[in-house]
């Protein structure tokens, strides 16, 4: 069962890699004319094309970039002519420890204010997280920035600008990217804790709980050894869909908090039509979000026995 | 005098539970109703009682009562709730919590939805001693491996190392009393432990909590509507309806001579019986004739092997068997659900296409069928008169007066007033009405052939006679064959003509009515027909007595060949 959820993980991944190659494809004008600008001449574009191997039929030029990507080469840059590999590879290791920060503090807090509201199911404390997670998730995310850096920049406490780079100290990542992954965790948190409110209650309702309440299993036991590990899969599924979208959707955010990240990349690629850049920024976000779901149908297999142990 | 005082004494050391003047109300569509209107019960020590009552009586709620527990929505309005001296109602939450599970547990109608589906047997088991500091895990673990042999359950040792879903329902039931009792209990509430189950295993469930609340001297409420069953078990029987008692005596007096008018309806229960219709002849067409069928819903499994029975005009043939026999398997190949992988189906001489999608209309017309859930089975959002206009316009093209005079038509054969009842929604029938709609509905497209799937399992036994009795009615006016699938031999004596009887997906013998329950009996059929219970307090003893026996002589005969 897990090897075959494995082959279509991978299945999928292929075929992403496809549509991403064919839709740039697909984009209006040619690539050398767009690099050559006001000097393409019919000699320099055919040289350009030749060189960056563009007279190929796509299939062939498909191969060769996915044989690339697999060992770890993108292909160049076209503004900055550098391996895109070396752009990419400390932007996206300032998003995962952006993401990892952020997930580190939402996904606990989620997990427990949905826990706490499934138990004290509509009283005051239910109603108040409820809207104030509500509250969060429908502002803007550069709004919650702003307001972030009005209250905790401007007075000093926290740096407005999370200008790291691979030679920070952690510590002081920590410190300096604290504003965007409060952000962030704002923005992420609501969505997994109403989540993890609704599969609990859900499961409340079953008969074996009406079982442990008539074994005199505490309250908060119920919660934790009897509902939560039967309703891990949906909740485990909304936490992968809100980590991919922390790896992929954090543009504003980033650009908020002068982060550099790979959202950044994507933009400045798509900005100055630096397609290879597009390409592979693109392959990797569809990476994250195909990982980061078969990772979460994974756990939801595991934990569930009659899916592991079946007659 | 000094006499008169140490009996009361003593009568008062012996009891363990007194409820008085019960009142519970639930709260439907934001209006308070009364389930149990003033009830008083009580219960000595190492005594079971039994309580009996048709569905909605509230059996479950005044069980549940007993441990200071209401569902959601429902309330104690009134009354109190004794156990051992302490007021249970007057208790704080911490103090009740602790007596549930460890003086008093619980073992639910089913067992498989009732354990925890993410956790192994033995650890739902350890919970309570542990929680209820009653036991340290060692012990617990060792008690239950002690339990699980007792009640015969298979390779105890290993036993509580898998998960519910690795167990049978029968199994399961009894590994549920087994955890009842991990606390050593003082009191039991049994809510319909054996309801779900095929009376074959039913037996061996009723033995393990016959045995074990003996050997404990535990104290039980056994909560049944079965009659047969409680007769079994209880000491004393308590007859609930409509929220209020009827009578109550010791087990014996009570089958022998029960004094109101309602527990007699109870104890008459059975008194339909149809008078078996003569075998047709042998060049009689029969309407439905299954040929050789092996059918699977995978491509290794056979669920039906080699499996051929005919169903004449105007006959019944009832199809017996445990569940998994592959009973209903037959009628899915029957309605072309299920294309078979070997055999056909036959109808009136002509054979059928093996698939439904690629039968004609006016075939499908003529095979309908009426489910055992009548509450799933209608649409909850179509008014009656919609449910039963369907089939009628789509199979034979009425509509506007015609449709409507039709649906009036079929209303008023199925007994309901046309004008009270067309304009209703399912959910505002009872049970048995929302059954009389899937038959309406079923009689509606005029086919020569029903299939009908445990239609009265689901039901109080005074309305599933009552619906026995209509489709036995319709079967004369409108010529129709049945095909009956159930695991009632109650219902089979009731309504058949020929008996089907099914075992893991073979005919282990077929014949009329009457030849089949006469002796001799094939043995899968003698073990099928000894396992219903019968109202005599001493039938289950009895049998497995006779069992026992029956197993010892057959090892000493294997043993000296």
């Amino acid at each position: 069962m897990l090897v075959k959820r494995l082959a279509l993980g991978v299945l999928t991944l292929i075929l992403l890699s496809l549509l991403i190659f064919l839709s740039v494809e697909a984009l209006p004008g040619d690539l050398a004319e767009a690099i050559l600008g006001q000097q393409a001449t019919p000699e320099n574009t055919a040289a350009i094309r030749r060189e960056l191997g563009l007279d190929l039929p796509p299939w062939t030029r498909y191969l060769h970039w996915l044989g690339g990507v697999l060992q770890g080469d993108f292909g160049n840059s076209l503004a900055l002519r550098k391996p895109i590999a070396e752009l990419i590879a400390p932007r996206l290791a300032n998003t995962l420890f952006l993401t990892l920060y952020t997930a580190c503090i939402a996904v606990p807090i989620a997990l427990i204010l949905g826990m706490a509201a499934s138990l004290f199911r509509n009283s005051y404390f239910d109603r108040i997280s409820n809207i104030t997670a509500l509250s969060a998730i429908s502002m803007p995310e550069f709004f919650v920035g702003y307001v972030m850096i009005y209250f905790f920049a401007i007075s000093g406490y926290f740096p407005s600008m999370a200008s790291i780079n691979a030679g920070t100290p952690f510590l002081e990542k920590l410190y300096l990217c604290f504003l965007p992954a409060l952000t962030l965790t704002l923005v992420v948190t609501a969505h997994m804790m109403r989540m993890t409110r609704a599969a609990i209650i859900n499961v409340l309702a079953l008969p074996y709980i009406e079982m442990a309440r008539l074994k005199g299993v505490k309250s908060q036991r119920i919660i934790t050894a009897h509902a939560l590990p039967n309703a891990i899969a949906p909740i485990v599924n909304v936490v992968a869909l809100n980590l991919a979208y922390l790896i992929t959707g954090v543009v504003i955010v980033e650009i908020v908090f002068v982060f550099p990240g790979l959202g950044q990349l994507m933009v400045d690629g798509v900005k100055f039509r630096d397609v290879p850049v597009v390409q592979a920024t693109a392959l990797i976000f569809a990476s994250a979000y195909v990982g980061l779901n078969l990772l979460a149908d994974i756990i939801s297999t595991i934990s569930n026995p009659r899916l592991m142990r079946q007659r | 005098m000094k006499q008169h005082l140490l009996t009361k004494i003593n009568a008062m050391k012996q009891r363990l539970l007194t409820m008085e003047n019960i009142h519970i109300q639930g709260k439907s569509d934001e209006q308070w109703v009364d389930i149990i209107k003033g009830v008083d019960l009580y219960l000595n020590r190492g005594e079971v009682l039994g309580l009996i009552g048709e569905s909605g009586a509230g059996k479950s709620t005044l069980g549940l009562a007993a441990m200071g527990f209401c569902r959601d929505g429902c309330v104690i309005s009134e009354g109190s709730v004794h156990f051992d001296g302490k007021d249970l109602l007057a208790l704080s939450r911490e103090d009740i919590r602790q007596l549930r599970g460890n003086r008093i547990a619980y073992v639910a109608q089913s067992a498989a939805a009732s354990f925890n589906p993410a956790h192994k047997l033995i650890d739902q088991f350890c919970e309570a001693p542990h929680l209820h500091n009653v036991m340290g895990r060692k012990e617990s673990e060792a008690y239950a491996r002690k339990l699980y042999k007792r009640i015969n359950l298979p390779s105890p040792e290993t036993f509580g190392l898998r998960y519910p879903h690795e167990v049978s329902g029968g199994q399961l039931q009894r590994a549920m009393t087994a955890m009842a009792l991990s606390c050593r209990p003082d009191l039991i509430i049994f809510d319909e432990p054996t309801t779900a189950l095929d009376v074959t295993t039913q037996i061996e469930v009723l033995a393990a909590i016959k045995d074990i609340v003996k050997e404990f001297n535990t104290a039980a409420i056994y909560i049944s509507h079965d009659l047969a069953v409680v007769a079994q078990m209880a000491d004393r029987i308590q007859v609930l309806l409509k929220g209020e008692e009827v009578e109550q005596a010791p087990t014996k007096l009570m089958l022998k001579a029960p004094k109101k008018a309602y527990t007699k309806s109870l104890w008459a229960v059975r008194e339909h019986a149809r008078i078996e219709q003569p075998a047709p002849k042998k060049t009689d067409t029969p309407v439905i004739s299954i040929r050789q069928v092996t059918a699977g819903y995978t491509s290794q499994q056979d669920v039906l092997k080699n499996v051929s029975f005919d169903i004449h005009k105007k006959r019944t043939i009832a199809v017996v068997g445990e569940s998994g026999s592959g009973k209903s398997t037959a009628a899915r190949v029957v309605t072309g659900l299920l294309p078979p992988r070997q055999g056909s189906i036959v109808f009136d001489g002509a054979e059928l296409p093996a698939d439904y999608q690629k039968r004609s209309r006016d075939q499908l017309r003529q095979i309908q069928m009426i489910y055992q859930m009548a509450d799933t089975a209608l649409n909850p959002k179509l008014r009656i008169r919609d449910l039963i206009a369907r089939p009628a316009s789509m199979y034979l093209g009425l509509s506007g007066r015609a449709l409507d005079e039709r649906v009036r038509a079929l209303l008023a054969m199925i007994e309901l007033e046309p004008d009270q009842y067309i304009d209703r929604l399912p959910s505002e029938l009872s049970g048995g009405q929302k059954q009389r709609i899937g038959i309406a509905r079923a009689i509606a497209a005029e086919p020569s052939f029903i299939i009908c799937d445990e239609v009265t399992s689901a039901l109080d036994q005074l309305v599933a006679e009552e619906i026995l009795k209509l489709l036995d009615r319709l079967q004369s006016e409108l010529a129709l064959s049945y095909m009956f699938i159930t695991h009632d031999l109650a219902t089979v004596r009731a309504i058949a003509d020929r008996v089907v009887v099914m075992k893991d997906g073979a005919v282990v013998e077929q014949d009329g009515k009457s030849k089949l329950f006469k002796p001799p009996h094939h043995p899968y059929t003698e073990l099928l027909l000894s396992s219903v219970p019968e109202m005599d307090a001493e039938w289950l003893d009895r049998l497995l007595i006779a069992r026992t026996k029956k197993r010892a002589k057959k090892r000493g005969r294997k043993a000296k060949p």
